[in-house]
């Protein structure tokens, strides 16, 4: 029974993906616009260079990008492609791969993100289990109408007045980038390197910890809530057990069960949920990447961002299904 | 109450309100009662009069809004005389389970889901004996799942994994670990069905006796009552309107609330739901003046509207709080007995 | 032994003014998130009237970089536009823009999770099918494809930023209103209604809506903040209306041309202060509805 329900779940989630996938393919061909054309007139724009042979041009490099061909055999060759692992060229740095690119920028995101998303996972999950006892002191209890409206404001506003106060007035961080260029010229793995990047980083995280920890702090108070009043809890008290064992064992246990899930969640979002920071503070992640290509208009490198956190997220999914029983001990899969 | 020289519990004057939005509900209000030792004292009432709240009450577990204005209960163990509501936080989680222990409805929702029974039955000894080997431990829990007849082998499972009566097999088992001197079981056979509430039941009565506790029992289910316990109390609006001998109050309940509760039971099956009182529980928020009753009571005075009725005790030592006994007591006893008396129940014999 | 009325405890019924009353101080969210989008809707609305938006919100109305002053309260951008005036604007078409994606992604997802939880079957899998599609890619990724390529980022206009804000905005609405509808279809009033005839148009209105309105108040204030958010995104990558000076654009302009860098601290400052305002009253209005909604929520507080 177990098994039949995790490989119908598994056809469930390959099937979204392939949808995901698919609208991701149709979308651009769908619109009226042409990438390489989008790209000569940005070109034309900014440079003020007029090719004179604009069609002819265009031509060449719809070849080149595979773009002339019928839309069925285009999606056959996409699907092939990416079953390989090969997200294509990109335009604006041409002849790089997009992999290439997204190779080189993903370990500054999942660094920067993994680090914050487990703070912030830890802290507002504290944070929330004391809100939601009843016997902790009432300044605990009011924090978390502050951190939800905090996680309501973007990121990207905390990061521009922490960049406003700390970094430009107070110069105590500095204001962007992931190290400083000056000293070195390549990221190398030595003690100096590491710290010049964790000062870098402060920012970054700063922004993306304020702004998340009341997400973390609202679910597990709302769990919280309902778990301190279950029986169970009211039961263990009964028993004369410490305050510390009803806590951990009898309240947090239980409630931190749908956290848990949302943190697995949380890190198939990781690639996509500092975009805007990482583009603001010129960390050299995904997101000022996928800012780079949008000015340039560089699809295939947006269609390749999106790939790589339309696959994160699925994994994490996936791997939701696989852990869930182990914490709960009543789900068994047992639904035919 | 006097029921026995030396009492188990003694509860004077509890007194617990509910600070609530639409003002103060006097949850319980002014309940006294003795417990004698290896009594089983049955609780009933109609919901909302204050049953689970005195029980919460003895186990110093009320919550904000609640609070426990005033009152005594002190419990007479080997070491000495003990008030349960001057007691620290501390000492009162020490006295929970060791000296008075609460079994819940267990059907449900008492049991973590996510611990197997072993760990929730290690949990309370090791709160009460951090010193004691876990070999011993596990000894003594077993031997705890033994005399409400489960096997060892429920100590591997977890609650999900048991029926609704072994989970409250569970919770008994729990509950009697430190043998206390009091249980209190509050409804432990609600949400089983009627079968296996007679064989939890039986378990109940049979620890309970070979432990020599004192047993206060609620519920509303009056069969039960009548199956197992010594004594029955009523309580109406958060005080206690009778109390009697379980057989005097089945066949000659003396308060008019009593009676009517008595009435309203059917009369060839045990299984007692009531019905058909006049008129509504009162809120606790808006109490009549006077007796509590007198709005849905038949034998209403002029007396009764004006001031709360006197506690009367009768020659045979029941207690009953009600004007018609208060004037009984100065000569014309039986009269208002012969006036006050029900139709005797046939079906129903304690 | 006493067995007594307590006489000192006259217990009696409060008013119903005082219950609310009572029931506001407990729930200072509400209150404090609706003074707050008081305050912002009276500032957009008497500074329009004051102020011609029209023309000094936009390039050229003033002379540019200037800090605060008495001509210019809150100082002017690099491309002369009077931030006062911005701001005032700003507001107004953020919040429409945000309105208008809330309103469409309410009335879409009404409509989708009625049709999911009522009908069931094939249209609930359907249904079901597309929403987990869309929630496989993180919204701002789809949000910025749907507009890097439907739209040109030229001509971007506040409409265009509405409806790449509804396409997220339906799917929380539709899965609230889909819950609820399975929950309400087995209760006894729609058997009834069955019973007695009713079409099954008949009965969602009838009966199913009056029971959903205070859960689709509380989910058109999540539908706006999520569209003002969006928007905001989107703005902040530079697919933003061009032309129009909403809060998100103006913040964008700054960052672009390095305003903090350059020492404009106002030009950052002021949009940054409204948007947040703008996110914090939200916010706090949604939880306060809430709350007003989840008794269970309550008990803690």
């Amino acid at each position: 029974m177990q098994l039949t329900y995790l490989i119908r779940r598994l056809a469930f989630l390959v099937f979204v993906v392939w949808s995901a996938i698919t609208l991701l393919f149709f979308l651009p061909r769908l619109s009226p616009i042409n990438p390489v054309r989008e790209r000569f007139a940005e070109l034309q724009r900014s440079t003020g260079w007029a090719p004179r042979d604009l069609e002819r041009l265009v031509k060449v490099y719809e070849v080149k990008f595979g773009l002339n061909k019928p839309l069925h055999e285009q999606y056959l060759e996409y699907m092939g492609s990416l079953l390989r692992g090969d997200l294509g060229y990109s335009i604006m740095r041409y002849p790089r791969t997009v992999g290439d690119l997204i190779a080189q920028a993903l370990p500054w995101t999942i660094g920067l993100l993994t680090v914050t998303t487990l703070l912030t996972f830890a802290i507002g999950t504290g944070i929330g289990a004391l809100a939601a006892w009843p016997r902790s002191p009432q300044w605990v209890k009011g924090m978390v109408t502050p951190l939800v409206v905090l996680a309501a404001i973007p990121p990207y506003l905390l990061g521009l007045l922490l960049i406003y106060f700390v970094a430009f007035r107070a110069k105590l961080l500095p204001m962007g980038g992931a190290y400083t260029l000056g000293r070195f010229a390549e990221p190398e793995l030595s003690m100096p390197f590491l710290l010049d990047v964790a000062r870098h980083a402060i920012l970054p995280a700063l922004s993306l910890i304020l702004s998340t920890v009341g997400f973390w702090a609202l679910g597990m108070r709302g769990m919280g809530v309902t778990v301190q009043g279950e029986d169970y809890v009211t039961f263990a008290e009964h028993k004369g057990l410490d305050l510390s064992r009803i806590f951990y064992a009898y309240y947090v246990r239980n409630a931190i069960l749908p956290q848990v899930t949302a943190l697995a969640l949380a890190f198939g979002s990781i690639v996509s949920s500092g975009i805007l920071v990482e583009y603001l503070y010129g960390f050299p992640g995904l997101g000022s990447l996928l800012n780079a290509a949008i000015l340039a208009n560089d699809f295939f490198v947006i269609y390749g961002i999106g790939l790589i956190t339309i696959l994160a997220v699925a994994v994490s999914m996936m791997v939701v299904d696989l852990l869930y029983p182990l914490l709960d001990p009543r789900i068994r899969y047992t639904r035919a | 109450m006097t029921a026995n020289a030396m009492p188990v519990l003694r509860v004077r004057d509890l007194r617990v309100t509910y600070y609530t939005d639409a003002g103060r509900v006097a949850a319980v209000n002014g309940v006294s009662f003795d417990l004698a030792p290896g009594e089983r004292l049955g609780l009933v009432g109609e919901s909302g009069c204050g049953k689970s709240t005195l029980a919460l009450a003895l186990m110093r577990m009320i919550k904000p809004p609640g609070r426990i204005e005033s009152g005594s209960a002190v419990v007479r163990t080997a070491q000495g005389e003990i008030d349960l509501l001057t007691l620290d936080e501390a000492a009162m989680r020490k006295v929970r389970l060791s000296v008075i222990s609460y079994i819940p409805q267990g059907a449900m929702n008492a049991l973590n889901p996510v611990l197997r029974v072993e760990q929730q039955m290690l949990d309370a000894l090791q709160a009460h004996m951090p010193q004691m080997p876990r070999r011993e431990m596990l000894a003594r829990a077993e031997a705890a799942l033994e005399s409400v007849e489960l096997s060892r082998d429920v100590l591997r499972r977890y609650p999900h994994e048991l029926s609704g009566g072994m989970k409250q097999r569970v919770c008994i088992a729990i509950g009697i670990l430190l043998s206390p001197r009091v249980i209190i079981a509050d409804e432990p056979t609600s949400a089983l069905d009627v079968v296996v509430q007679r064989q939890v039941m039986e378990t109940l009565r049979r620890v309970q006796e070979q432990l020599g506790a004192s047993l206060i029992l609620i519920g509303h289910d009056m069969g039960l009552m009548a199956q197992v316990a010594h004594r029955v109390a009523v309580m109406y609006a958060g005080q206690f309107v009778e109390i009697s001998p379980v057989h005097a109050m089945f066949t000659q309940p003396l308060h008019p609330y009593a009676q009517a509760l008595i009435q309203s039971l059917p009369r060839l099956e045990n299984r007692g739901v009531f019905h058909g009182l006049p008129g509504m529980a009162p809120s606790l928020l808006r109490l009549p003046s006077g007796c509590a009753f007198h709005p849905r009571c038949a034998y209403v005075m002029d007396a009764c509207r004006r001031e709360a009725p006197p506690t009367v005790s009768t020659p045979d030592g029941r207690l009953v709080q009600c004007y018609l006994y208060a004037a009984a007591k100065e000569g014309e006893s039986a009269a208002m007995q012969e006036r006050a008396s029900p139709q005797p129940q046939e079906g129903m014999r304690a | 032994m006493e067995l007594a009325l307590d006489p000192h405890a006259p217990v009696t019924q409060p008013s119903q003014l005082t219950l609310v009353l009572r029931y506001l101080r407990r729930n200072p969210s509400l209150v404090v998130g609706v003074l707050l989008l008081l305050f912002l809707v009276g500032f957009g609305a008497i500074g329009s009237l004051l102020i011609d938006t029209s023309t000094r919100a936009y390039p050229l109305a003033a002379p540019p970089v200037q800090p605060p002053s008495a001509q210019y309260p809150l100082g002017t951008d690099r491309d002369g536009r009077d931030l006062l005036a911005v701001m005032v604007r700003g507001v107004l078409l953020t919040g429409a823009v945000g309105l208008m994606a809330g309103t469409v992604g309410i009335v879409v997802g009404t409509v989708v999770g009625f049709l999911a939880g009522y009908f069931g079957g094939w249209v609930d899998a359907v249904i079901r099918w597309l929403t987990e599609v869309l929630m496989t890619i993180p919204p701002l990724v789809l949000q910025v494809i749907v507009a890097s390529t439907i739209v040109d980022k030229n001509k971007v206009t506040i409409f265009t930023m509405a409806g790449v804000a509804s396409v997220l905005a339906w799917m929380g609405t539709a899965r609230m209103v889909r819950a609820q509808v399975l929950s309400l279809r087995e209760r006894a009033f729609v058997s009834m209604a069955r019973l007695s005839g009713m079409g099954d148009l008949e009965i969602i209105f009838r009966e199913l809506m009056p029971n959903m309105l205070p859960y689709l108040a509380a989910s058109f204030v999540g539908a706006v903040m999520g569209a003002i958010g969006a928007s905001f995104g989107l703005e902040a990558l530079g697919l933003g209306p061009v032309r129009e000076p909403t809060i998100g654009m103006t913040i964008r302009w700054a960052v672009y041309h390095s305003a903090i860098f350059n020492q404009w601290w106002w030009w950052v400052l002021w949009p940054v202060l409204a948007l947040i305002l703008i996110f914090a009253s939200l916010a706090l209005i949604n939880r306060g509805l809430d709350e007003l909604a989840n008794p269970r929520v309550r008990r803690t507080e």
